[in-house]
């Protein structure tokens, strides 16, 4: 026999070793710090494992040692791409404990921010989630836009990410002059580029081969799993905690719940996933423009406690962050020092999925699914 | 449901799961050993299925008290809300994984003996998750106290100049 007959032979039976690859810590798609230990069999991946703790920054622990007041610049830096969401909720929580009650333009002013806050972020999953699959151009157009949301925020506060501006009780600065006129501006503007985005990216063919029916994340899954936010929304579950469990003054706002549809594909595919974010724009869009109009009068600083010290308990407060349920575990024993704060982070457990619905598909496709589950490092290590 | 009919429920199916006042005024608190088989039933059972973890979080008493871990429960059928409250001895002290019943509770285990130390039997990969793995001490005990060295970098103590 020769050599020929002897491969002829075993045609049809390509025989492969398993193979490990590390993605990351320093790889551009992973969005951060993130190292992804890859098993492939083949160009087939078989099963993926993050290692995370790379930007672990002991905000628990410096929790225990900062007044109630001073975690707040700390819980801007968990997730760096919606500052405005974290200080909201956790000042909520706190709020909550001591039973204060605060001027309604301060909860409208709060409102403005964080919908504005979700459209920047959204923006940057949107963009970054373009740049994974190959189209750069997307990207561009977003942070051009986002930048604009930046500027709004910098003319509030000073601060362009890391803000400080929700304080228990009230806020750093009230509104500058003219801001209900600059952001119904912005507003004036950006409504018609989302068209432009869908015209760009999200009914563009390659794009659609790239991501429908990709990463089908099942609606039990995503439950079971903890996933919040858009995920879960993209596999059809009707859950916002704006809409069903309405915290703040979100009960006064008109706004639909986005779902996935499975237009593309299947329901819970990566597109779904992407669409829901486009469509939250739209959706927060709404809610300023009616906080902009019933914008009230009133002192902002009239409410801000002299001491923050709760009673004695414990509560779990959680709230809708652009990324899905951002929940504080706080504990307080009376003094101005919280005992404990545990941070519920969205990120954390919209990334334990992965495996689940990564495996079985194609490096390529992993950077597909990490992308579309849109995740921040600094909320997953904390 | 509210606090005292979950209490009832859990009751009736597992008695002895129960600490003797087990009804706090916002908690339910359990012992570790019969965990599995409650937690079982508040998934499964049709008037509870608490099919949601919403946060797992452990805690520490202090010094001279245990640990615990707190579990939050969200049932998306029925909206109503449990939290679960488990003590364990401050050293080795062990209580079973839910990590299969709900998902979430995978990695949040992990966190949770990475920061605080204590281990969920049969839990499929208990590992440090947020910390390296050659740390020594759970940091968020109220008795770790911070080491001088980490692998011969010395860890900054002296907070002159810019605190």
């Amino acid at each position: 026999m020769t050599a020929t007959d002897s491969k002829s032979s075993n045609f049809g039976v390509v025989e492969t070793e398993e193979m490990v690859l590390n993605m990351g810590p320093q790889h551009p798609s992973t969005h951060g710090v993130l190292r992804l230990k890859i098993r492939t069999d083949g160009e087939i991946v078989t099963h993926i494992e993050p290692h995370l703790g790379y930007l672990h920054r002991c905000f628990e622990k410096h929790c225990e040692n900062l007044s109630y007041e001073q975690v707040i610049p700390f819980t801007d830096r968990c997730d760096y791409l919606a500052s405005m969401a974290n200080n909201h909720i956790y000042a909520l929580g706190v709020e909550q404990m001591m039973g204060l009650e605060v001027p309604d333009r301060v909860e409208y002013i709060r409102i403005i921010m964080v919908e504005l806050q979700r459209i920047a972020s959204h923006l940057m999953g949107v963009g970054t989630f373009g740049l994974d699959v190959g189209g750069i151009t997307p990207f561009t157009y977003c942070f051009r836009d986002r930048e604009r949301v930046l500027d709004l925020f910098e003319y509030t506060c000073g601060a362009r990410l890391l803000y400080n501006y929700i304080w228990i009780g009230g806020l750093s600065h009230d509104l500058p002059e003219n801001f209900v006129q600059y952001a119904n501006e912005f507003l004036d503007y950006f409504e018609p580029k989302i068209d432009e985005y869908n015209r760009i990216l999200t009914y563009n063919k390659i794009f659609i081969e790239r991501t429908g029916d990709v990463g089908v994340l099942p609606a039990d899954v995503a439950i079971s799993y903890g996933c919040t936010g858009p995920v879960l929304r993209g596999s059809g579950v009707s859950w916002d905690l704006r809409k069903n469990e309405p915290y703040s003054i979100y009960d006064r706002f008109e706004f639909d719940t986005v779902l996935g549809t499975g237009e593309m594909g299947t329901l819970g595919d990566c597109w779904d996933r992407y669409f829901v974010r486009i469509q939250e724009m739209r959706e927060s869009i709404k809610i300023v423009r009616q906080a902009l109009a019933q914008l009230p009068e009133g002192d902002v600083f009239e409410a801000l406690p002299k001491k923050v010290r709760p009673p004695e308990g414990s509560i779990y407060f959680r709230g809708e962050s652009p990324r899905g349920e951002l929940g504080y575990f706080i504990v307080s024993d009376g003094k101005n020092v919280p005992y404990r704060v545990k941070m519920r982070s969205p990120a954390f457990c919209n990334l334990s999925v992965i495996n689940e619905i990564g495996a079985g598909w194609m490096i390529s496709d992993i950077v597909t699914i990490l992308g579309s589950l849109d995740i921040v490092l600094g909320e997953i290590d904390r | 449901m509210d606090l005292q009919s979950i209490v009832k429920s859990v009751r009736g199916a597992q008695p002895e799961a129960l600490v003797a006042d087990a009804a706090q005024e916002e908690h339910l608190e359990l012992t570790p050993d019969r965990w599995r088989e409650v937690a079982r039933h508040l998934i499964d059972d049709a008037d509870l299925q608490f099919d949601a973890l919403m946060c797992l979080s452990g805690y520490d008493e202090g010094p001279e008290g245990s640990l615990a871990v707190i579990y939050h429960l969200f049932s998306m059928q029925h909206k109503h809300k449990l939290e679960v409250r488990i003590k364990v001895p401050r050293d080795g002290g062990s209580l079973p994984s839910v990590a299969d019943i709900w998902r979430t509770a995978d990695w949040h285990e992990r966190e949770a003996y990475d920061l605080f130390g204590m281990t969920f039997e049969g839990h499929p990969d208990l590992r440090r998750i947020l910390l390296p793995d050659d740390w020594e001490g759970h940091p968020l005990k109220k008795d770790y106290l911070t080491p001088d060295y980490y692998r011969g970098i010395p860890v900054p103590k002296d907070k002159r100049g810019w605190e």
